[in-house]
């Protein structure tokens, strides 16, 4: 739903406020030609194609434009080199590596001539089609480029058989490739890639290509292709846009309010403007920018600064204060998000007639994204007019209007060099370009050179745009036989879809759909579902964090679900294996985790074991944690078990990948993970405050893919949503006590 | 005029002597594959070498180098351990996001330089002070282990 409700926003268009850049407007596809460098002996067809409209709600089934498009993503060129565009950002889920072996596969390139690149800002050609704007989120990039790149391989391959045949003089049939070399064995003639890319250049697009059956497949689904990036993240080589340096850069940090929502009142930069190395001091609506020659000269100028804040319009309470009021909030009906049956006669039915109800209040913290890439980006005004970003751009398209919103020119004056990003977990996706418009506005300020702002890492765990702080209360009962039979959830949070251009569809009836998703839509059967939600307001910005809505629906419906079990007297999988009869898929990896994880056998004193399902961005997840709660009650996670069902599978070694990052990234903020307020102003500050992950708290992580012919989903986020319940569903197998306030370092358990 | 010796070359710097190598590394001698992520010794991003022991650039100020202090970088490591360790890298397809990467193979290769059969505990201490956001720590664990095997053969 998320997809097309993105999409909806972009056809839309943006209102007229803030850094908004007003409506929808096609860019031009020149950047990209230019960009590429389209020249003579480059398999680039310059010829335009017409476009399709982005993708029909109308065939799901068919995600892509309907015609092959080699011109937009494959580069062929006379060096026997393949170069697949990546339209999406790579940001470690190795999507640059993932749609080069769907291209390849089709192509029948060989692996080891294949290169990857990011395609330039152009929604026309690069759109993601769930989205409708470039873009990359929501795990939709494998799923967006199935089609696309198998037929863009194909209709490449098709025109470097049609150059062969024609320098031969052979029918195109008897033309076979392999492994990047086009062969005529009846005359024994063979050529590479690389000979034939200019004649082939030259011949026009197939518009009906055939596609390979999924048993003929060479590269798909290989375990041992490697990576595409993993020499060059190895040697120092790779570059990430905090690497960038053009020539007569100078690099900025910005001063923001302490407070969100604060503003500047006055500055005092004598100071600052004394230190060696700094240039300039700029005040700009979003706080107080100083300019430097080097970062460490920038840093130390913006220490010297002395900037008074109006909080007028700040946030003023601590986050205690926040909760208090979400529980008030909590006492009254909030607007529907889901209602089936009577879940309060249910629950009142189930109590009275020998069932159990079970009561339980959540609450989740705002958590910090906190990518290893500090944000940064690198702005340059071209000298025609426009500009020029460096950056991990993972919304190009949002940022090109919102930049040229600021400059005022063109959205395609606006070129986005995308580069291998540091991380991001959601956070490089905003609705208003959020860093990167920083550093155009300083930019524009100071347009005499190429301006590098970076966010310290303060900046960054102070910055916000935090997953929400949440609430929830629910209420749900199992009848005398242990049939769930009524459920009733309450969920009190902050939309960050609300005041954005993507609210007049995204929030519906009061609602935000990514704040209910997985609660409102759950599985399982329950015949009287109840789901209300109160959307709460507050200068702290807020944004999807990897898995969006599931990070905390999936855990409250999980640990519920488990605790629900026991009441019935049943088994937590047993339990879930008879309500998920009619989800196939869900029931499958539920299997499939327990069965590798021993589910059943017995257990040492003080070790526990705990499962736990669900579906997210129409993939399929089911974990099974091993924890040890030593004699001091404190807990360990000792193994992690994970069966994954995404369709097909593309690169099995990356979605491993995913599903054991996924697993840290779900266990380090269980542990320890949380941003809180004193009176406005944000607690933690960097990484000995907020407390990642680290090695020594690294489970060993086991993962199962389900065999699939369904068409390929994602495996970013869907890892995510249920490590958390898994491990807390462990520990209450062990203590009895469910674990209902995170991060567990809260309770005491977690050193 | 700050002197150091980076990856066995003379380099003579006009930079203050609180700034740290990392500055230095990376906005003067624009060496960028060691990274900035904390600022505070937190995050082992920057993890270099001087004179072989495992070194945060970020708070390493540039004054406090001799001429003769050896600083090496994920762009000069070579040797048995380091050729082991990016190997095992390579092979394991470790990396992710990638960030964090200079850094975590600075620090192996010196866990390894020094102790070519680690034990769990050895790995967990050696680090621990390198975090990765991605989470790819399995693959690091068994990345080291298996150079360590290959260091042995």
């Amino acid at each position: 739903m998320l997809h097309h409700l993105i999409r909806q926003a972009a056809q839309t268009g943006f209102p007229d406020s803030g850094f908004a850049p007003g409506p929808l407007r096609a860019p031009s596809r020149r950047g990209f030609l230019k960009a590429i460098g389209a020249g003579a002996g480059v398999l680039v067809v310059g010829a335009h194609l017409p476009m399709p409209a982005f993708a029909a709600d109308a065939a799901p089934k068919i995600v892509g434009p309907a015609d092959p498009r080699p011109h937009a993503f494959i580069i062929v060129a006379p060096d026997n080199t393949v170069t697949v565009l990546a339209k999406h950002l790579d940001k470690g889920q190795g999507i640059v590596t993932g749609i080069a072996t769907i291209a390849a596969e089709e192509l029948d390139a060989d692996w080891a001539q294949v290169r990857g690149a990011f395609a330039p800002a152009d929604a026309k050609l690069y759109a993601n089609h769930f989205f409708g704007i470039q873009g990359t989120g929501g795990s939709t990039a494998v799923a967006n480029s199935w089609d696309e790149l198998r037929m863009a391989g194909a209709a490449a391959r098709a025109m470097l058989v049609a150059a062969a045949a024609a320098r031969w003089k052979v029918p195109a049939g008897e033309v076979t490739v392999s492994k990047g070399v086009v062969r005529h064995a009846a005359s024994n003639r063979s050529a590479t890639f690389g000979e034939l890319a200019e004649e082939a250049s030259k011949l026009p697009v197939p518009q009906q290509v055939k596609l390979k059956e999924q048993k003929d497949y060479v590269l798909i689904g290989k375990p041992d292709l490697h990576r595409l990036d993993h020499i060059s993240k190895t040697n120092g080589t790779a570059i990430f846009s905090m690497d960038i340096r053009r020539p007569g850069q100078v690099t900025a940090v910005l001063a923001r309010s302490p407070r969100f929502g604060g503003t500047v009142r006055s500055v005092d930069d004598a100071a600052a403007r004394k230190v060696p190395g700094v240039i300039e001091v700029i005040s700009l609506p979003v706080g107080v920018a100083v300019i430097a020659k080097n970062t460490w000269a920038a840093m130390k100028g913006r220490e010297a600064l002395t900037v008074a804040w109006d909080d007028a319009k700040a946030e003023t309470r601590g986050t205690d204060a926040m909760l208090a009021d979400y529980r008030k909030a909590a006492e009254t009906p909030g607007s529907v998000a889901a209602n089936k049956g009577d879940a309060d006669k249910a629950i009142a039915d189930a109590k009275a007639k020998g069932g159990h109800a079970v009561d339980g209040e959540f609450v989740f913290p705002y958590l910090a994204h906190a990518p290893m890439e500090p944000l940064n980006a690198v702005v340059a005004l071209n000298p025609e007019g426009g500009c020029t970003i460096w950056a991990g751009s993972q919304f190009q398209t949002v940022e090109q209007m919102t930049a040229a919103h600021i400059l005022g020119c063109k959205p395609e004056q606006v070129k986005i060099e995308t580069q291998w990003a540091g991380g991001s977990f959601g956070r490089r996706a905003t609705t208003n370009a959020d860093y990167i418009a920083e550093a155009v506005m300083i930019a524009k300020a100071y347009p005499k050179a190429p301006v590098h702002l970076v966010w310290t890492r303060e900046d960054d765990i102070k910055g916000g745009r935090y997953r929400p702080l949440f609430l929830h209360r629910i209420t749900a009962a199992v009848d005398a036989k242990g049939a769930l039979v009524g459920w009733k959830q309450r969920i009190v949070g902050q939309s960050f879809m609300a005041g954005t251009p993507f609210e007049a569809v995204m929030v519906k009836n009061g609602v935000d759909a990514t704040m209910v998703e997985g609660a409102s839509d759950m599985a399982y059967p329950v015949a009287n579902l109840a789901v209300d939600a109160h959307t709460v307001a507050s200068p702290v910005t807020t944004l999807w964090w990897r898995s969006v809505g599931h990070t905390h629906t999936a855990y409250a419906k999980e640990v519920m679900i488990d605790r629900l079990a026991k009441a019935a007297g049943k088994d937590p999988v047993a339990f879930r294996m008879e309500m998920l009869k009619d989800h196939p898929r869900l029931a499958g990896v539920l299997k499939l985790a327990a069965e590798k994880a021993g589910w059943g056998q017995p257990l040492a004193q003080g070790k526990g074991r705990g499962v736990a399902v669900h579906e997210s961005f129409n993939t399929y997840v089911a974990h099974v944690a091993d924890v040890t709660v030593d004699a001091k009650g404190q807990i360990r996670v000792d193994r992690i078990v994970v069966a994954v069902d995404c369709g097909e599978v593309v690169n099995p070694d990356i979605v491993k990948a995913q599903m054991e990052g996924g697993a840290g990234w779900g266990i380090g903020h269980a542990l320890r993970g949380e941003i809180t307020m004193t009176d406005g102003v944000v607690d933690q500050a960097n990484f000995d405050s907020y407390l990642p992950l680290r090695m020594s708290d690294m489970p060993v992580v086991e993962v199962h893919i389900v065999p699939s012919h369904e068409r390929p989903t994602g495996a970013g986020e869907p890892g995510v949503p249920t490590v958390a319940p898994a491990v807390a569903n462990a520990v209450f197998s062990v203590t009895g006590q469910p674990l209902q306030t995170l991060p567990f370092s809260r309770g005491g358990i977690v050193s | 005029m700050v002197r150091i010796n980076v990856n066995g070359e003379e380099r003579q710097v006009d930079v203050p002597e609180d700034m740290p190598l990392l500055w230095v590394l990376r906005d003067e001698l624009n060496m960028t594959g060691t990274k900035f992520g904390c600022g505070i010794a937190q995050c082992g991003a920057c993890t270099v070498h001087v004179d072989g022991a495992p070194t945060r650039a970020c708070q390493t100020p540039v004054g406090m180098l001799t001429p003769d202090s050896k600083v090496t970088t994920i762009e000069g490591v070579k040797g048995k351990a380091a050729q082991a360790v990016q190997a095992a890298w390579q092979k394991l397809d470790v990396v992710q996001c990638g960030y964090c990467q200079s850094g975590q193979i600075m620090s192996a290769v010196a866990l390894l330089t020094d102790n070519q059969n680690p034990t769990d505990q050895d790995i967990d201490a050696a680090m621990d002070g390198n975090v990765c956001r991605c989470a790819t720590y399995v693959r690091i664990r068994a990345a080291i282990k298996d150079a360590a095997q290959t260091m042995r053969a």
